[in-house]
């Protein structure tokens, strides 16, 4: 009788934080499409931000994401490789903790150091210094996932190359990466999905601009340091347009994330 | 003729106090079956997997003693314990293939599987690789059931038969050699059957080592038994004589099941 009233309560104590938690997390998404939506209009796709639209800042915001990854992919992936195939003991061992303290250094704190290290030297903010310090926000998160999806490969599969006289950078290429490819590339697309909505990295890093720009080595417009920006503004039109993008920009995180998890569901 | 001569040879794993076989001598009789028997934690597997030094992929074991293959061109015994350059240890695992418990099909199509160690070992020419394919999945007794889908993957096929496409894997190479670990043990009884027989067949151009848990599949298909416990040979001779007539009390009490 006792434990079937406990259980009751329990049962019931659970259901409420999970309610609990799934309402604050509604409430923040159906204010964002209701506040993003009234504001969102086709022409925002086509106009710079100069002319109250947002193209530069989406197109700004996947260049800057996009050259993050182009640096944090191949040496998160090395560095993965390295401390789960090659690297032995201790020396893997402080890596990979390394790195897992890298995962959770506070963001802007990332974005003061690329600050100190690239745009004081410089003497001006730049798309690359915000690619840097978004590179640096991904290399930890490529390196655990890399890390975590060649653990998953059974050590049978590397000796049974070896056993046919493969070298071992030949298994690992051929064999061990082929078998962790999928879960490789979600965890790539996630890290994606993580770095694309930042907003500390790129504060005074690469900042944000008004116009359409191709040039990395000034300031580059980005999405969430322009909603930054705007929601902040006396003038309502514009803290309408941050909604507008904001609204855009979890979209975004949002259908790369599902991507992701299609992706590793139907391999499964 | 002995293909591989076994002498004094003890190991070590790495942070081990005592060695894991102590001064095993045991010769491997070419174009024959060796059955390596024993309970569990005897050091069958330790033994079978120092035959092809896969013990290397990890460091610091501890090898005594010699263990000596036979080489075809130079006609003489060489010590593969000797082997410390990279490209040595790649032609001694072309020389001495190993198949596994669970079948390692690699994530290729199943021609790609079998052709994989033909592509290592450098042969690039494609009819030839195409032929060479044929024959060790005809070898294998897989061509019927897979010919005419040689390019889908390896991973559509069954347990049973992912095991024998390992094996036309580990024939293609030509090996002079091939270990056994154990592999028909995650097999149903009619891929097992289907597996005895093509080992069978199999040692007409190859030397068969095999290590089995199950010992009815050693006295079937064995020419030769090494019974061991806890690190040491007890017993080794023909497969009849170990199960008809032990010498070794311990061997007769294993087989007749009284332990292990």
């Amino acid at each position: 009788m006792k434990r079937l009233v406990i259980n009751k309560i329990v049962l019931a104590l659970s259901t409420l934080s999970a309610v609990l938690g799934l309402a604050f997390l509604a409430w923040i998404l159906i204010t964002l499409f209701v506040k993003g939506l009234s504001s969102f209009h086709l022409s925002l796709f086509v106009n710079d931000l100069i002319n109250n639209g947002l193209r530069n800042l989406i197109i700004g915001q996947f260049i800057l994401a996009g050259m993050a990854s182009i640096i944090g992919i191949p040496l998160g992936m090395v560095a993965g490789i390295y401390i789960r195939e090659y690297g032995r003991g201790r020396y893997a061992n402080i890596i990979r903790n390394l790195s897992d303290i890298m995962m959770s250094a506070p963001s802007i704190v990332i974005g003061a150091f690329v600050y100190a290290l690239v745009v004081v030297p410089t003497g001006h903010t730049s798309g690359f210094a915000g690619s840097i310090a978004l590179a640096i926000m991904m290399i930890p998160i490529v390196i655990s996932t890399t890390d975590s999806m060649l653990s998953l490969v059974p050590q049978e599969l590397r000796e049974a190359g070896i056993a046919l006289g493969a070298s071992k950078y030949k298994v690992i290429f051929d064999i061990v990466i082929k078998s962790a490819k999928v879960g490789i590339m979600t965890g790539i697309l996630l890290a994606f999905a993580r770095i694309v909505g930042e907003t500390a990295p790129l504060l005074f890093t690469s900042q944000t601009s008004n116009y359409f720009t191709l040039d990395l080595t000034q300031a580059f417009p980005s999405l969430s340091v322009s909603i930054y920006d705007l929601a902040s503004d006396v003038q309502t039109s514009s803290r309408d347009l941050a909604w507008a993008a904001s609204f855009i920009l979890t979209v975004m995180v949002l259908v790369i994330n599902l991507t992701g998890k299609f992706i590793t569901r139907n391999k499964k | 003729m002995t293909l591989m001569s076994i002498k004094k040879f003890s190991f070590t794993y790495p942070g081990a106090d005592e060695p894991s076989l102590k001064n095993i001598t045991l010769p491997i009789e070419k174009n024959k079956i060796t059955a390596l028997i024993g309970p569990s934690g005897c050091g069958k597997s330790t033994l079978l997997r120092s035959m092809n030094r896969i013990h290397d992929l990890y460091p610091g074991n501890k090898y005594d003693g010699k263990i000596e293959l036979f080489n075809e061109t130079s006609k003489k015994y060489e010590n593969i314990l000797d082997i410390k350059k990279e490209n040595e240890f790649i032609e001694l695992r072309q020389k001495v293939g190993m198949i596994f418990q669970k079948p390692t099909p690699f994530p290729m199509s199943i021609f790609d599987n079998v052709a994989y160690g033909l592509k290592i070992a450098g042969i690039k020419n494609k009819s030839e690789l195409q032929d060479r394919v044929e024959n060790a999945l005809k070898g294998s007794a897989l061509w019927k059931e897979v010919h005419d889908r040689l390019g889908k993957s390896a991973m559509g096929l069954s347990g049973g038969q992912q095991q024998r496409l390992c094996i036309a894997r580990a024939v293609a190479v030509k090996p002079e050699l091939l270990l056994f670990d154990e592999p028909t043990s995650a097999l149903d009884p009619i891929s097992t059957g289907a597996i005895e027989e093509l080992l069978v067949e199999l040692k007409k151009d190859i030397t068969i080592a095999i290590v089995t848990h199950n010992m009815q599949q050693a006295s079937r298909i064995s020419d030769y038994t090494a019974f061991m416990y806890l690190g040491d040979l007890v017993e080794y001779d023909k497969t009849e004589n170990i199960f008809l007539n032990p010498k070794e009390k311990q061997t007769e009490d294993y087989i007749t099941g009284r332990f292990g």
